[in-house]
């Protein structure tokens, strides 16, 4: 056992941190008070590599593994969750289940552009009647003569409105449930893909967020992604990884909002000392601190075991579930940290606060999370 | 254009200084370290440079085996290949004895141009380019703003008291030290730092017989002292006592 990051791994971080702080630091309130996802972003986060981290070289990718994969969000989170969520909804959702499940054809085709930062990638899964119970899509695809239509409704789809290719679920086998769903690359303009309304969010404003109309959108064949029939399935194993993703995104923000209180704990004064000298305080740091590093490390062994190859769905699951709600209660403590000065903007922790809470929602719920956890701890005795 | 590129290690800036129990030192064994930051420039230029003219670019460091660490990051920004000099008296060595250490590892490579930073973070002496040049049999030039490469000639922009310029014709070979914040920093990106995983690295161990040629005798940090001085007066009066004082006593004005 070795819990030592390598050499490359101290680099890759140092100079994540440094693109973070100097790229994205200046902006990360204009961003998230005009809702807007600067497109001009695009080709500087692709230039450092940050759009295909994981994807093999000859695609674009800068073929890292998961656990480097977790230092860049979290790296990005650490300066502005709301870059971190695109950023990991690109490479883990669309752009992975592109990667996993597409045919070499299609990886040269699809893959490439979004691995270079061409464009961004949008994964449409949700529906405003099918969240957390995903197998209950309503979208259908209907097979025509050289490939399939495809009619319906996504909602809360990341990057609906800017995305050059979108991974779309649908039903393609009303009788066989889950059994009968299907995955489709659609590119930007096709006829019948329709972006829809931009949701106004609580947090993560930054980051796009919008539905999407499905109307008599025609796919040619060679667009159907993975096996006819096993898109839900697939669409499993892409967010086994897709939470490891979140789970360093939440550890990313809670580092974040911890040093902001810190730093806060350290420069504030009142009854004539820091208020970081005063135990309430200092027990307050500790347990974020703490609490911090165990969900780090929960999510390391994670990627670790995605990298060797192994089924992660538990270890995914736990990870994410107690990285993000290690970082709920991190981020309202720095809030609390911050007394007056945590409630406006002119702080970090108020937007770290807003942004916080998308880590226990998106990409399965913490209920969700218990209950693909509860299931595989009793599977397992059984 | 064949060009070498000289980085050291140094403490990172954000380190708490605490000087070391012999007190010749700074306490540096749980440190973060990090490129000296105007050798950082140097291989900037260089980078810039190779893309101009083309040719390659070598990393060369003198230090204890943790420098390993600023070498991957030279690589990882785009660096061809290393040189590294490893010894552990390298850590704290003065100017002479990581020039010599460097020029033992560097001469057989002819370079065309060596590029060092204008002076480290550390201890400062803006000496081992300088040192490195005589050693190396070459010209060189200091404070370097801007380089240009014409007809195996170099043209340099060299930075003087007071916004002062200088622009210096010399050839190559040649050594010139760079100053800080004379271009854009790139980023290490994710490829090179992967990239950088199967560049040649060349490790020279540092002769047995280099000799610091001064010894730290003491490292003390300033103490800090205040003392105010108040100016009694109607505003007036107060205000031209002030500026006899900058001007005489504090000599500021």
């Amino acid at each position: 056992m070795d819990f030592r990051p390598t050499g490359e791994q101290r680099l890759l971080r140092q100079s994540v941190r440094e693109f973070a702080e100097t790229e994205l630091a200046p902006g990360v309130m204009v961003r998230d008070e005009a809702q807007s996802f600067p497109l001009s972003l695009l080709p500087k986060l692709g230039g450092l590599g940050l759009m295909g981290i994981q994807f093999p070289e000859r695609y674009g990718g800068a073929a890292l593994e998961a656990v480097d994969y977790c230092i860049c969000i979290e790296e990005l989170a650490r300066v502005d969750p709301a870059i971190a969520l695109s950023v990991a909804a690109h490479n883990g959702l669309a752009s992975a289940h592109i990667h996993l499940f597409g045919t070499e054809a299609q990886r040269g085709r699809h893959l490439a552009p979004l691995a270079r930062g061409r464009h961004l990638g949008a994964w449409a899964l949700t529906e405003s009647n099918a969240g957390s119970d995903a197998g209950s899509l309503r979208t259908t695809a209907r097979r025509v003569e050289g490939g399939w239509r495809l009619n319906g409704s996504k909602t809360f789809t990341t990057h609906a409105s800017l995305a050059g290719t979108f991974v779309v679920m649908a039903v393609s086998d009303a009788a066989r449930g889950a059994r009968g769903i299907s995955a489709f690359i659609i590119e930007r303009d096709t006829p019948g893909l329709v972006p829809g309304r931009k949701e106004n969010k609580l947090g993560m404003r930054a980051s796009d967020t919008a539905g999407l109309a499905l109307d008599d959108c025609f796919v040619p064949a060679d667009q159907l992604l993975g096996e006819t029939g096993r898109g839900f399935i697939d669409a499993m194993r892409v967010l086994d990884a897709g939470r490891i993703g979140i789970a360093a995104l939440a550890v990313g923000l809670a580092q974040g909002a911890c040093e902001a209180a810190r730093r806060h704990a350290t420069q504030r004064e009142q009854f004539g000392h820091p208020i970081a000298s005063f135990q309430a305080i200092q027990f307050k740091l500790a347990d974020m601190a703490t609490r911090i590093e165990a969900a780090r490390w929960l999510t390391y062994r994670a990627a670790w075991l995605k990298d060797r190859g192994r089924v992660t769905t538990r270890e995914s699951a736990m990870a994410k579930l107690f990285a993000s709600e290690t970082a709920v209660r991190v981020a309202e403590e720095g809030v609390q940290i911050h007394g007056g000065y945590g409630f406006v903007k002119d702080y970090p922790a108020e937007k770290f606060f807003r942004d916080v809470k998308l880590t226990t929602i998106g990409e399965g719920t913490s209920e969700i999370q218990r209950l693909i956890i509860a299931r595989q701890y009793l599977d397992a005795d059984a | 254009m064949k060009i070498a590129v000289c980085v050291k290690q140094v403490v990172t800036r954000e380190w708490p200084l605490r000087v070391d129990e012999a007190r010749t030192w700074v306490e540096d064994r749980d440190a973060s370290f990090e490129m000296n930051e105007p050798d950082a420039y140097a291989l900037e230029e260089a980078l810039r440079l190779r893309e101009q003219h083309g040719g390659e670019v070598v990393v060369c460091s003198a230090g204890p085996a943790r420098a390993a660490q600023v070498v991957r990051e030279a690589l990882a920004r785009g660096a061809d290949r290393a040189i590294r000099v490893e010894g552990g008296g390298l850590a704290a060595a003065d100017a002479a004895m990581v020039a010599e250490a460097l020029a033992a590892a560097m001469r057989d490579e002819q370079f065309e141009l060596v590029l060092t930073g204008l002076q480290s973070d550390d201890q400062g002496f803006a000496q081992t380019g300088v040192v490195l040049a005589e050693l190396l049999g070459i010209p060189h030039a200091t404070i370097i703003m801007e380089v240009q490469v014409a007809d195996g000639r170099l043209r340099v922009k060299r930075e003087l008291e007071g916004g002062w310029f200088q622009w210096v014709s010399m050839p190559t070979p040649a050594l010139l030290t760079i100053q800080s914040g004379i271009n854009q920093l790139r980023y290490a990106t994710l490829k090179g730092i992967m990239a950088a995983k199967r560049k040649e690295v060349r490790v020279v161990e540092a002769a047995a017989d280099l000799v610091p040629r001064q010894e730290i005798l003491e490292i003390r940090v300033p103490e800090k002292t205040k003392q105010t001085h108040m100016i009694a007066g109607s505003p007036s009066e107060a205000a031209a006592e002030l500026v006899k004082v900058l001007r005489e006593e504090a000599r500021v004005i």
